[in-house]
Formats: C-alpha cells, structure tokens, sequence
C-alpha cells in the first residue's frame, strides 16, 4: 500500500476528485493548508501598505491506495492539478505498513 | 425666558424666509418671542426630521463606527473594539445630559457655557430651540437629543488611532476628560449662539461661541467632530507607542466584509448627521443630503482611481474609505456648497488621504492604525478650508447669513476672508484638541497607563481585557 500525499491548489481540489474517483479511488482525506514551496507567496496591499503573505492557501490531500493503483493515481492528479503556472504544488508517495477498517476490522487491501 | 437654546453656524436660513426677502421686516415676524410664542412656531414635520435624524446619527456609532473598526483589526481585538465604541456611546450619553448639554449649549464664556442647564435643569416638552430661520422652533428636548448623538460618536471616533493596544478603563477615563475638556468647549465655540430671533436683540448681542463669533462656517461638524478627533487620535497613537511587531509583521484586516457593512451603514447614517444639522426639514436640508450623497460617491470613485494607477488594482478597502473620507469632508460644507462643489470636494479629499494614509504615515512612523488622522483629520481639514470656498455665491454656495439684523439678512461674501476664517477656526480647533489630547494622555500614562503588557497585547485584546471572543467556532 502507499499513502499519497498530494498539497494541490485550493480550486484544483473538485476536479482531481471527480478524476481520482473515475479511475477507482475511494476514499481520501482533505486538509485545508498554508504554505510556500517556489510560490514563496504573494502581496497583498491595504490603504497603500504592502504586506507580504508568506503562506499561501492550499489543499492537501492524504490517499492511502494499493501499490498496484499508485501510479496510477499520481498521474492523475499530476495530470488534473496542473495548470502551467508556479504554485502547482507537489506529490509524495510513502509505503504504508498497515491498515485497519474500524467497522469491520479487516485489515490492508481489504480496508482499503 | 428660559427658552433660546441657541446653536448654529452662519448661514442657513429657511427658503421661507428668503421669500420674504428683501421686503424688510416681514409682516407677522416676531423678534425677542416668549416661550408661549415659540410654542406656535413648532412644526411636527420639523420635529420628526430630528428625531429620525437622531436615530441616523446614533445608528453611525453602534453598529457602523464599529463595524467599520473591528473589520478591520485582527481577529483577536474584533470584540475589543466593538467593546470600546458601545461603552465610549453608553458614557457620553450619559455625560451629555448630566453637563455636556449645559457646557455645550448655554451661555457662559465664549469658550465654554455654564451648568444652568446641569442634568437638563429648566428644559422641558414646553422649551424650544432655535433653528436657522426666524420664527421657526424645534422643541429642546428634540435639540438635547439630536446634538448627544453627535457627542456621543465623536470620542468613538479616536479609538481607531490606538485600535489594538489600549487598557480599557484609561480610555474610557479619556474619553470622560476629553469630552468634558475638548468637545464640550469646541461644540460650544462653534455652535452656540443666541438665535436668529434675539442676534438683533442688544440684551443678546455677541452671545455666542467664538468660532461662531468670528463667521467660521462648519454646518455638521467639521471641526468640532472630524478635525477634534482626527487630532486627537494622532495625539494618542503617538504616546501610546506602535503596536508590538507594527511594520514587522503583516496585520491585515480580519473581515473586509464587515468593514464594508459598517462604512454603507456610515453612509445612510450620515445624512442624518448632515441633513439634519439643518434643524428645519427644507429645502437646505435636502441640499445637505444632495450634497453628502454626491461627495461621497465621487471620494469613493477617486480613490479607487488613484489605486487603479498606483497599484493596478481598485480595493474594497480603498471604495470605502474613499467614501469615509468624502463624507468627512463634505460635513462642514453640507449646507454651504452646491452639488457641483461638492462633487469636486469629494473628487479632491481622496487623493490628499490617500497620500496621507500610505505616504506621509509611513515617512513619520506612527501608527495612527485605522487612520483615524490621515481620514477624519485631514479630511476634516480639507472640508472645513474648502467650505470657505464652496459657499460663495458667485460659486452656486449659499453664502451666509446676517442675524443682527431682524429679520436676517444674506451677508455679503468675500471668499478670501472667509477662507482665512476657516483657517483660524481649524488652527484653534487643531491646536485647542492637540494641547487637551496631549495633556490628558500623559497624565493617564502616568497614573494607570495606557497599554496593556506585551504578551496581553500579542494574545489579543478580546482575551486579555475581555475575556470573550469576537467569534466562537
């Protein structure tokens, strides 16, 4: 199994679902984030004072899948949440040891 | 006789009596009325003009001053300030019939009444106050209300400067001292004067203020409201000291949207505060109104423009404020200048604020933090000098009236004199609330302090002093 973790731009987050669920995902977990990668931010100017917003809004999404299906679903996101410009964001695969469905108790793939 | 409240600035009189004019002594006119006389001289459309102007005027300080304030602090000190302008309104209130009333509006010296009228002493459904007109009452108590409205809002206006880094019962201790020291002899200077019915009357002659006196025309407050605060508040953010991490770390606003809510609410309230200083439900009055809605829609436009060109980009931030700092200006000339003055006054204050508020506030480094100086003062400055301009007659103004003369008379205008005017009555106003600001200020530093630790202030107001949250979810 691996745990997908993908921080993608906040308006990106309905499309990737729509195209993460077409290819099979079912399940995901969304946080709303701040931070800076090459973006590094923007300024934002109230009655002349510049202030720079050092974190910018994103959205991070958590995807446990099975290895079979993990290619898969970073091509896919890679592919829906890119729009050309910097401040895409960045995806990142880890292996997962473990998994357990609370109501049932079955355990990896079958949790999943 | 113990009527005649007497009020106003020059030059507003009732179109009635301008049809009257220059027929001398018009028939049916009575100089020097007793009480029983002024009792026939009321109209109801008049009295409910001023009741609901009242409400208007209220309606500007709680909820718009503290809309438009708490949006645009952080979320931490939201409840703080809204906190501050409702007790600053309940105090004043207060205050206002105990002695502000009296001190404001009774004879005395021309800097400040007397307390005859201490706790509305004398002052009941059957006195009457003078308006604008010959022969036209409204009732006092009617009077009472609408002018506490006004003193009510103006030490509301100051806690912007220091926003976000003040005790609260030191300022609430200001308040009470500057009210007494600063807008009760500045309400008294500028507006109190015989009436158009006694002027004339030699037992009356120079009973007046002494702005009021030297022909300083300010119609809703220029002066005594916006120039009085906006000096005070730059007094008080400058001996409070800028907020921990001010120019080091961002402070946007916490709610636009609020902000926005407050200054619309500002924009309806303040036809009461303007049309309603007419004292007479007429035509000026509708002038006024006109007036204020036009300077205000052309203060907004130009400093969405100016942003547009400086920066690229037109804000919300700025639309509003544009729009504060037309209505500011457009308060001392509201009764005074034509429509077309008025559209340039509101197309000229944006530019200057707006290089107040960015330039000159970062060049000198005080952090008058909802720039309650760079709007409510210099837009105030502006308003009271450009109203000695507007309110020629040769411009479309409507000039000023002469009450020694019964009944009054149009007085002849000379705009460079009365531009001089302006000048002296803001230079006392600036100096007069500058020395007041400045000596309450350090004295309450002294003895109770005016900040809070700086570990409360980085924790926020709202926790520290209140220990409630503007928001809980």
């Amino acid at each position: 199994m691996k745990l997908i973790i993908a921080a993608i731009k906040p308006f990106k987050l309905e499309e990737v679902r729509e195209a993460l669920t077409a290819i099979g995902v079912r399940g995901m977990m969304v946080t709303e984030i701040k931070g800076f990668g090459s973006q590094s931010g923007h300024t934002e100017i109230y009655r002349g004072a510049e202030y720079a917003v050092n974190f910018v809004p994103k959205v991070r999404l958590e995807i446990v899948v099975s290895d079979a299906l993990s290619d898969q679903v970073v091509a896919t996101i890679q592919k829906t949440a890119r729009t050309d410009k910097i401040g895409d964001g960045k995806i990142f695969v880890l292996d997962v040891e473990h998994a357990v469905r609370v109501r049932t108790g079955e355990t990896d793939d079958d949790a999943l | 006789m113990n009527i005649q409240t007497k009020f106003c600035s020059l030059g507003a009189v009732a179109a009635s009596l301008l049809a009257g004019l220059p027929a001398h002594a018009q028939d049916g006119l009575i100089q020097n009325p007793t009480v029983e006389q002024m009792a026939g001289m009321v109209d109801k459309g008049d009295t409910t003009w001023m009741l609901i102007s009242s409400v208007l005027v209220l309606m500007m300080a709680i909820p718009a001053l503290a809309l438009f304030y708490g949006g645009l602090v952080r979320t931490k000190n939201m409840l703080s300030l809204l906190m501050q302008v409702f007790v600053i309104v309940a105090v004043c209130a207060v205050m206002w019939v105990m002695v502000g009333y009296s001190l404001a509006f009774t004879s005395g010296s021309p800097f400040i009444g007397g307390l005859s009228k201490a706790m509305l002493a004398g002052v009941g459904t059957g006195t009457y106050a003078a308006t604008f007109s010959n022969n036209v009452y409204i009732p006092e108590y009617a009077f009472v209300i609408f002018q506490m409205t006004f003193a009510c809002i103006t030490p509301a206006l100051i806690v912007g400067a220091f926003a976000e880094r003040i005790k609260f019962w030191p300022l609430i201790l200001f308040c009470v001292g500057w009210s007494l020291l600063a807008y009760y002899p500045t309400a008294h200077m500028v507006w109190f004067w015989a009436g158009p019915d006694f002027l004339s009357v030699p037992e009356y002659a120079g009973d007046m203020g002494l702005l009021w006196g030297w022909g300083a025309l300010d119609f809703a407050g220029g002066t005594v409201v916006h120039i009085n605060a906006g000096i005070a508040g730059l007094v008080g953010c400058i001996i409070v000291g800028k907020r921990v991490g001010f120019n080091k770390e961002p402070m946007p606003p916490h709610s636009l949207t609020l902000t926005m809510v407050g200054a619309s609410l500002l924009w309806v309230g303040w036809f009461g505060f303007n049309a309603g200083s007419n004292l007479e439900a007429n035509g000026l009055a509708a002038l006024a109104f006109l007036n204020t809605f036009v300077a205000t829609a052309a203060a907004a436009l130009s400093w969405v423009l100016v942003e547009q060109l400086r920066h690229g980009r037109p804000s919300l931030l700025g639309a509003v404020t544009g729009a504060v700092a037309g209505l500011v200006a457009v308060t001392p000339a509201a009764g005074f200048a034509s429509p077309g003055g008025a559209l340039l006054l509101g197309l000229v204050v944006s530019p200057v604020c707006y290089l107040f508020v960015s330039a000159v506030k970062k060049r000198f480094g005080y952090d008058d933090s909802l720039d309650v100086f760079g709007v409510h003062g210099v837009g105030g400055i502006i308003g009271a000098i450009g109203t000695g301009i507007l309110a020629d007659p040769s411009l479309g103004g409507q000039g000023w009236y002469d009450y020694t003369v019964f009944p009054a008379v149009a007085g002849a205008y000379d705009m460079g004199a009365q531009v001089l005017t302006q000048i002296k009555a803001v230079s006392v106003t600036v100096i007069w609330s500058g020395v007041v600001s400045l000596v309450l200020f350090s004295i309450i530093k002294l003895v109770f302090g005016l900040r809070p630790s700086a570990d409360d202030e980085r924790q926020g107001l709202d926790q520290t002093a209140h220990r409630e949250s503007a928001y809980n979810y």
